[in-house]
């Protein structure tokens, strides 16, 4: 019997398995980066497999390698990690009774596979979209690590100015969001607040607080038109 | 210089707990309606915060630098609707080149 992939789910699959793509590079860049500050490569492998959440990774490893202590480092990538909580909080109706897999699709819950799961509008294509990510992605954020592990001080991210990459994949992620009004504003609301609040608290904070700007969701969009 | 493996384990601990943490809470409760809108805008708030801090923010200050236009170049690219491998590789490398300058 052929495979048969229906029509809807191709568009899905095919983004999920493109933005992994572009992550399993970024994978590249924090193992670069995590060897440069230190960790062994062991260390840096463990942490794509266990926290599994590439900003908090990330900003953890550049706070250690600018200097920072262990508990800056923790706090701020802790800081980072704490919206897949929310994320979580939004995704969790979607998922089934069973525990188990409740507790295996919790470590999957990052940005990467929400905004993949909240672009979609049905629920077969949202759990599908969902599982294709969080699978594919965890797949090539681990082996990016460890090449870029291995490869080592060899290479300075800054210098191939792979910090923007991260932003510009950010951007893509942003634009299915970007359809409707209240997203627009909620995404320039969030920026806009993460960068004015930046002097005045510590790194990571801002970004949190940013979250503020999803009220404007409490407006419905469109007012029904009265009968 | 070592890493200690404490933010290793303390890392991993802490973010599968949050992760955990919001399945929990709600369980497989349907959410009133505002806040199922209210929640599902967290992606959109967050990475706009993630793009424009990450672009004009240096530790606690306010800067303008080559990333504003490697900022740009990937917006361009996006709205084009260049595929995510692209976008990413022309403002890596347009921010890359500026840095040279």
């Amino acid at each position: 019997m052929k495979l048969r992939i229906e029509p809807d789910v191709r568009p899905v699959v095919t983004s999920a398995l493109a933005l992994s793509g572009a992550v399993g590079v970024f994978a590249l860049a924090f193992g670069v980066l995590a060897v440069g500050a230190g960790a062994s490569v062991w260390q840096t492998c463990a942490l794509s497999f266990f926290a599994f959440t590439g900003a908090s990774q990330m900003s953890a490893m550049s706070i250690v390698s600018t200097g920072g202590t262990v508990s800056a480092a923790l706090g701020s990538g802790l800081l980072l990690a704490a919206r897949n909580g929310v994320y979580g909080l939004a995704l969790s109706p979607y998922f089934g009774e069973s525990l188990g897999k409740r507790l295996l699709a919790a470590h999957f819950v990052i940005d990467e596979t929400t905004a993949m799961m909240t672009a979609q509008t049905n629920p077969r294509l949202q759990k599908i979209a969902f599982w294709t990510t969080a699978i594919a992605l965890f797949s090539l954020w681990n082996l990016g690590t460890l090449i870029g592990a291995v490869l080592g001080g060899s290479i300075d991210p800054q210098t191939y100015g792979l910090d923007v990459g991260f932003t510009a994949a950010y951007i893509t992620m942003l634009v299915p969001h970007l359809r409707t009004k209240n997203g627009r504003i909620a995404a320039a609301g969030g920026g806009l607040l993460s960068v004015a609040l930046a002097p005045l608290l510590p790194v990571g904070l801002p970004i949190l607080v940013s979250g503020l700007a999803i009220f404007v969701g409490v407006k419905p969009q469109r007012v029904p038109a009265s009968v | 210089m070592n890493l200690s493996w404490t933010l290793v384990i303390w890392l991993s601990v802490g973010a599968y707990a949050f992760k955990m943490l919001g399945f929990v809470v709600v369980g497989s409760r349907t959410l009133p309606d505002v806040l199922a809108r209210c929640l599902m805008l967290i992606p959109a708030a967050l990475l706009g915060a993630m793009v424009l801090n990450g672009t004009f923010t240096d530790a606690q200050s306010i800067v303008i630098d080559e990333r504003a236009i490697g900022l740009l170049v990937a917006v361009v690219a996006a709205w084009r609707k260049l595929p995510l491998i692209v976008v990413v590789v022309l403002a890596a490398t347009t921010t890359a080149i500026l840095r040279l300058v």
